[in-house]
């Protein structure tokens, strides 16, 4: 396993780009934005095996942003969870990587997510059941700003610091732009962490959700409150599409965008610094 | 005793088995008879508040940890207003989740037409996968229970909370995906489930016969996956079919019958709630403004008879 930080990050990067580009289409946005947090959780904190996926015990990831799918299965193919050429297979017919997260089609897949603001619930339900099992796990889980607008994300909120879940940690892609506008504009969330706090939560302000080190300082620091009786949120301050210019400069345009084989490799090529 | 409170007693039973399996509330466990079980299990008891949608998704959570949960409401909460919850959360995800609603159709009576579900076999019947299952009394939901319990998939099981009249006797056997005949007949085939079943049977005994129509009487307790073989059996023989539910006629028992029909050239009719929303009243007047009684029935079914 490569323990690179910065590395794993080119990496996934890439097998996002090669996966979306061989497609043809796809969200690249939401899945670029997000590429930090995935590489700590799965390369250095999250306590998994890739030859034992359904290990007992483990941490548990659920990706409540369900439609960044190929961003987690670029990390799964990068740690090992399933070979990189079955990236080619996004979206085909009878493909064991569909658009949206599935627990039951892809191995180290731990929730099944798409219709937002469900997923946060379900991880709210794991890290419960993990507390019922006394089995030390750690609940991690992301949602998206736009997500955020789902009323169902704050019952969960409310229901986990009742419950007093600090072994459950969830990210929000704190991106800023959703489809039709600036989340701002659509149906304004901020401020998010005055929010969160109101809710009983922890909350980790990240400066820049795509600095892989202070990303990695604050699932530190998240991991440190247990025993707080509070849950952690960690709001990444992201770029959608970050890593490629012209994804990042298509704003609101690269929710779910085309992306040719071409640019998949001249973005490859960018980012691999060449 | 109270159908609630049968319910309550095996739940207590199979947590008491299986401290894997648990109980999610939505501020409705009272109702639902479940909330004096809080104090002996408090490892296995949740209540979620007003929030049924996040109860249903934490409960697909628990079960991706190997829980057995039940969430519980009234029948319009834990069906329609979390349709798309149970749709992925729960049922597309394969997380094995028995849901419980409690009041179904008229049987809300002083609540009235916001917590009257007449569409809630509807809803619940086109996502697939699940399973539906009403009972008619506290002897057929105790057996009942305990096979929903070891059945590893989605149930949801529409429970009239209060008293029932006993149909069943206590050498009861339940089998979940097999309809129970309650009285053979030649004339005419009977389909009902849960609340009008006594009823029913009653007028098939005794009305019906007077009349000189011979009712076959069928309990079609799992609405969904339907018996198909006993009900295409049984309406072979008679000839004629009448459905009679608590529900709306449209998407519910009677949709269910005529789809195990459709290649039958058998007459169907249907005693049901004619696609209204509810009101509020005790059931005897809700009963009857809804179109629901035993009049009906037996009129109903010599109409049905008529078309053979």
């Amino acid at each position: 396993m490569n323990t690179d930080l910065k590395e794993v990050c080119k990496d996934i990067r890439c097998g996002i780009l090669t996966a979306i580009g061989h497609l043809g289409v796809g969200h690249i946005g939401g899945c670029l934005s997000i590429v930090e947090y995935l590489a700590v959780l799965y390369f250095d904190e999250m306590n998994i095996d890739p030859e034992n996926p359904r290990m007992q015990g483990r941490d548990r990831f659920v990706c409540s942003k369900g439609h960044a799918g190929p961003a987690v299965y670029a990390t799964l193919a990068e740690r090992g969870y399933f070979p990189k050429e079955d990236l080619l297979t996004l979206n085909q017919g009878g493909t064991h990587l569909p658009s949206h997260c599935d627990m039951n089609l892809t191995t180290g897949i731990d929730m099944t997510a798409g219709s937002l603001g469900q997923g946060i619930s379900c991880a709210v339900g794991a890290a419960l059941g993990s507390k019922i099992e006394n089995d030390g796990a750690t609940v991690y889980a992301i949602v998206g700003d736009g997500e955020s607008q789902e009323g169902q994300v704050w019952e969960a909120a409310m229901f986990a610091a009742s419950k007093k879940l600090d072994n459950l940690i969830v990210a929000t892609d704190y991106n800023k732009l959703q489809i039709d506008g600036t989340v701002e504009e659509v149906n304004g969330i901020a401020p998010l962490d005055k929010k969160w706090e109101a809710f009983g939560w922890n909350v980790i302000n990240v400066e820049n959700g795509n600095d892989v080190y202070q990303v990695k300082a604050a699932v530190d620091k998240a991991k440190s409150n247990r025993g707080s009786g509070k849950p952690t949120m960690i709001i990444l301050n992201t770029k959608k599409g970050c890593g490629v210019k012209w994804i990042e400069d298509l704003g609101t345009g690269n929710h779910n965008t085309n992306v040719t084989e071409e640019q998949a490799a001249a973005a490859i090529a960018e980012i691999r610094g060449n | 005793m109270e159908m609630r409170k049968a319910y309550a007693e095996v739940m207590s039973e199979l947590m008491t088995e299986d401290r894997h399996v648990v109980i999610l509330d939505a501020d409705l466990a009272k109702a639902s008879g479940t909330r004096n079980l809080y104090e002996s299990f408090p490892n296995q008891m949740f209540d979620c508040g007003v929030a049924e949608q996040n109860m249903a998704s934490i409960a697909a959570g628990l079960a991706s940890y190997g829980f057995k949960p039940y969430i519980e409401s009234f029948t319009p909460f834990a069906t329609r207003r979390i349709c798309d919850q149970v749709a992925i959360s729960i049922a597309y995800a394969k997380n094995n989740v028995k849901i419980v609603g409690t009041d179904p159709g008229i049987s809300a009576e002083l609540n009235g037409a916001t917590h009257m579900s007449m569409e809630d076999i509807g809803v619940m019947r086109s996502i697939p996968g699940m399973v539906i299952f009403e009972p008619v009394d506290e002897v057929q939901l105790r057996a009942a229970l305990p096979v929903i319990n070891d059945y590893n998939g989605v149930v949801y099981i529409r429970l009239f909370r209060k008293e029932r009249p006993q149909v069943f006797e206590e050498s009861y056997k339940f089998d979940l995906f097999k309809a129970d005949l309650l009285k053979e007949g030649k004339d005419l085939s009977i389909f009902v489930s849960g609340l009008q079943t006594a009823e029913v049977l009653e007028a098939a005994k005794n009305e019906l016969l007077a009349e000189g129509i011979d009712a076959e009487v069928i309990n079609i307790h799992t609405i969904k996956p339907i018996d198909r073989e006993t009900v295409t059996a049984s309406a072979r023989k008679t000839g004629a079919v009448l459905t009679v539910e608590n529900h709306n006629v449209i998407g519910g028992l009677h949709s269910a019958v005529l789809e195990a029909l459709e290649a039958e050239k058998i007459p169907a009719l249907a005693v049901g709630i004619q696609d209204r929303f509810g009101e509020v009243g005790k059931l005897p007047y809700l009963t009857k403004a809804l179109g629901l009684t035993k009049e009906n029935v037996i009129e109903t079914a010599k109409k049905a008879v008529s078309l053979k």
